[in-house]
């Protein structure tokens, strides 16, 4: 059987490289992609520490497809917000949306 | 309650002052309702006060008027009844001196010794209550028919009520402390009663001077006051003047100052002093012409039956403590009597010389009656006890007389002037064009405010209805007033036999020239002077009554002088009528008993007056034996003042236009010496009224006030101006260094600060990344995570 930690280091993995495309790309759309790959790194630890470690609940599962809820609804909230960005400011840089400062 | 007041005649005394006092306060709370009407209206309608166009002034209405007259009058009646009641019982009572009636309750006690208030009716107590509420009476029926048109009727009744209720107060007190409290009120009520006519400056004027006069010698008075209540602990009379052992011990100790002489001489020359204020003994004198600036029965209050009687009757009723050390009837005069001696005969012609000159027919009689209080003063300080005492009653009854029926005759005058007035209004007679055109345009448009028109003559300089060379020839057309008015004038002058004023004055010349006889200095200082005055005294009554009734009228005015019909001119002449009774008859109660003829017709026994009013004292004064040289001295003086004013003035009485005669003999020098009243007055002013004045405006105002007290304020405003500069500095360096500081501290560092807020979210993130990353490492290192794996390999 595949050990455990092989699974969070795929895991641990696809974070790290959502967490990279959200730091580093310019393009809005590219960072909501960025943040489902860390959304679905979070979701392979769920379901792995769940088979591993308390198979005999449904929280991991249950706490997974919350995940996935959440990150539809994030997805359609943001791609909303990011499609009237554009339509005000013709950019989905966000360097170029950097109003919210002093 | 009352009962018990009324059934004994102990207590008795007590209500004699109320009625007049209680009709005061009725008056002034109760009846004297007033209310604002247009000073043109008819309703305040008077020559006394002149006319305020668009102004209100105060009038009480007509009931209230009548109201306040009935109270006062109900007042003084009921003081006369009772009064005449103890005086009935009083009568009768054999050994009065002795058995007193009085009773006294304690009012305040002060340490050891309380003061006691009470009441007391002794002879001399008695025969002021025969005189006092009689004359007082007279005066307010005579104010009837005079304040008839004035607009301030209630008050003046409420004013005269009071005063007679102090005089009442007075009289009945059986301490000096009670006295001083009447005393006193009578003082208020004067200043009130001089001013009544306040509008006018010369009587307002007159009031504060005769206020502030008498004021500087009760100031005296009351030291003496104190200072006897501190000697013997007690102000009763019966206590200290009727207690030979007090009277023996306070002439035998030192006075507390002035070592020289005794505590008794001391205390009796404050007491004597504050007598020369009341009873305006020189040189304190000058308020009393000047009252003459207030209504007549005023005066006649003030010179009569109240004000200086008051003076007079307190120092009758204290000589015993000025008596006590020395033996006055034989010549051993203790510094009080010599005070009173040397004062009073020296006022008495001094006053009588003034009044020679006067043309004022009012101020004649105020310096006829300063004079004859000389007369009394003089009497006392020679141990005259029983004249000082007769004299002052019969005076007081002939001076009411004299002045309300001078009273009388100015109101006739100015009656008589109305009457010129309107005839000259209706006959179109124009001398003052344009000024008579405008009166004769008023009278039309308002057609019964005649008063107005009146008014203004009342007050034009031309005419002076007081002035004696304004008369002439009025006993034509008010012959009620010229006869009362001789009476009251032969009675002062001191007609042989048949007046009451020759008896008293005949009894203290005789008391002076007894003292003569014997030796003594003072008393032939006094019987000089003082049958000096009483000649004077014959001359100017002699004068008057001539300048003002005899002869043909002077002026227009004169000749349509009189009293007009009715109320007016019965409630004025009735009262002279009864008081000219008793300028008659009162002096044959006083007539000595070995006196040729009438002696022994009229006092079989022994004077009446002598034997009833010198038992007040504890040892009885002597009576003066008979002797024919005072005797004809007072004929003499009498005779031949009265006889040298006909000559002059009856014989071939003066033309209008022609000059006093009195000018030729005296020459214009001494006669406008005399005139201007030795220049008292101017004298005064420079001494005392000048230099109080600079004082207050250079001393006071400039530099007490300019320089020290506005100096200290100034000073005191600059220092903490000063010092509030300072806070103010210390505010802005230090309090808003910090304050201020502060706040631009947090506001560069904000500044600063807020450059990490780039508005890119991917460095927020990246910095969340960063302090999560930094919060696992603390998280893990802390917990022991790795040594524990580590450990477990």
């Amino acid at each position: 059987m595949i050990p455990l930690w092989m699974y969070l280091l795929v895991a641990a993995g696809l974070f790290c490289i959502g967490i990279y495309g959200v730091l580093s790309r310019r393009n809005a759309v590219a960072i909501l992609m960025g943040v489902e790959l860390m959304l679905n790194a979070v979701n392979i630890n769920l379901v792995a520490f769940w088979r591993y470690v308390a198979p005999g609940n449904v929280a991991g599962q249950a706490f997974a497809a919350f995940v996935f809820v959440i990150a539809a609804a994030e997805a359609a909230v943001g791609l909303a917000i990011i499609i009237s960005i554009y339509r005000n400011r013709r950019s989905v840089i966000v360097e170029d949306v950097d109003l919210l400062k002093w | 309650m009352l009962n018990d007041f009324l059934n004994n005649v102990k207590l008795l005394p007590w209500l004699i002052p109320v009625g007049p006092l209680l009709a005061f306060f009725i008056i002034t709370l109760i009846t004297n309702r007033s209310k604002m009407v247009a000073a043109t209206s008819s309703e305040y309608a008077d020559h006394n006060h002149p006319a305020y166009p668009g102004l209100d002034v105060a009038v009480v209405s007509m009931p209230g008027r009548v109201a306040s007259i009935v109270v006062g009058l109900i007042g003084i009646l009921s003081a006369w009844f009772i009064a005449y009641t103890v005086v009935g019982h009083a009568l009768g009572t054999t050994n009065l001196g002795e058995e007193v009636f009085g009773s006294s309750i304690p009012w305040m006690a002060t340490g050891l010794t309380s003061l006691n208030m009470g009441v007391l009716v002794d002879p001399l107590t008695t025969i002021m209550l025969i005189m006092v509420p009689l004359a007082c009476t007279m005066i307010f029926i005579y104010s009837i028919g005079y304040a008839a048109h004035d607009a301030r009727q209630a008050r003046f009744f409420a004013l005269i009520s009071l005063f007679a209720g102090a005089m009442l107060t007075l009289v009945v007190a059986d301490n000096l402390l009670l006295l001083f409290v009447g005393w006193e009120i009578m003082g208020l009520c004067s200043y009130l009663l001089i001013g009544f006519w306040f509008e006018k400056e010369s009587a307002y004027k007159a009031a504060i001077k005769a206020f502030t006069t008498t004021r500087v010698a009760d100031v005296i008075m009351l030291l003496g006051i104190a200072y006897l209540y501190a000697a013997t602990g007690t102000l009763s009379f019966r206590d200290i003047l009727h207690n030979q052992a007090v009277l023996d011990m306070l002439a035998s100790t030192p006075a507390i100052v002035f070592s020289g002489i005794s505590a008794a001489s001391l205390i009796g020359i404050f007491l004597v002093i504050g007598t020369i204020g009341k009873s305006a003994q020189f040189p304190l004198h000058v308020w009393l012409p000047d009252a003459m600036e207030g209504p007549t029965p005023v005066s006649a209050m003030i010179h009569a039956a109240a004000m200086v009687s008051a003076g007079i009757y307190a120092i009758i009723r204290m000589y015993p403590l000025f008596e006590a050390g020395g033996h006055p009837h034989a010549g051993l005069l203790t510094p009080p009597l010599m005070l009173m001696a040397v004062v009073g005969s020296f006022t008495a012609i001094f006053a009588a010389t003034i009044a020679v000159a006067q043309n004022d027919v009012k101020r004649v009689l105020a310096y006829s009656t300063i004079s004859q209080l000389g007369f009394m003063m003089a009497a006392l300080g020679i141990g005259a006890y029983v004249a000082a005492a007769f004299h002052l009653i019969t005076h007081a009854f002939f001076k009411a007389l004299l002045f309300m029926a001078s009273g009388s005759v100015i109101h006739g005058m100015e009656h008589g002037e109305h009457h010129v007035h309107e005839h000259a209004g209706h006959d179109g007679h124009n001398g003052h064009d344009a000024h008579d055109e405008h009166e004769v345009a008023v009278a039309d448009a308002h057609a019964h405010d005649a008063h107005d028109t009146h008014e203004e003559h009342a007050h034009a300089p031309h005419f002076d209805p007081q002035d004696m060379f304004n008369m002439g020839g009025l006993r034509k057309t008010m012959p009620v007033t010229f006869i009362t008015f001789l009476i009251g004038g032969l009675s002062l002058s001191g007609f042989p036999l048949l007046t009451a004023g020759f008896w008293s004055k005949d009894e203290i010349l005789a008391d002076a020239w007894f003292g003569t006889t014997e030796g003594h200095g003072a008393a032939s200082l006094v019987f000089v002077l003082l049958a000096l005055a009483a000649f004077l005294t014959a001359f100017y009554t002699m004068r008057q009554l001539g300048l003002t009734f005899w002869g043909e009228a002077r002026t227009e005015e004169a000749k349509h002088a009189n009293l007009g019909q009715g109320l007016v001119s019965v409630t004025m002449t009735l009262p002279l009528i009864i008081l000219a009774f008793f300028a008659i008859f009162a002096g044959f109660v006083g007539v000595p008993s070995q006196f040729p003829i009438l002696g022994p017709i009229l006092s079989p026994e022994h004077s009446w007056f002598h034997h009833f009013v010198a038992p007040t004292l504890l040892v009885e004064p002597p009576v003066a034996p008979f002797n024919w040289f005072p005797l004809l001295t007072s004929f003499v003086v009498a005779l031949g003042g009265l006889g040298v004013g006909y000559l002059m003035y009856w014989r071939k009485p003066l033309l209008a236009g022609e000059p006093d005669p009195l000018i030729q003999i005296l020459g214009v020098p001494l006669h406008t010496t005399l005139k201007n009243k030795y220049y008292v007055d101017e004298l005064y002013v420079r001494v005392f009224v000048i230099p109080s004045q600079w004082f207050a405006r250079e001393v006071v105002v400039k530099f007490l006030d300019g320089t020290i007290i506005d100096g200290i304020l100034h000073g005191t405003a600059r220092v903490f101006t000063w010092i509030g500069d300072l806070i103010k500095l210390l505010n802005i360096w230090l309090i808003d260094g910090v304050g201020d500081g502060i706040p631009e501290l947090i506001g560069m560092f904000g500044a600063w600060f807020r450059r990490i807020q780039t508005g890119r979210i991917q460095q927020y993130l990246l910095l969340v990344l960063l302090a999560t990353l930094v919060i696992v490492i603390i998280f893990i290192v802390s917990s022991g995570v790795l040594v524990q794996a580590a450990a477990g390999g």
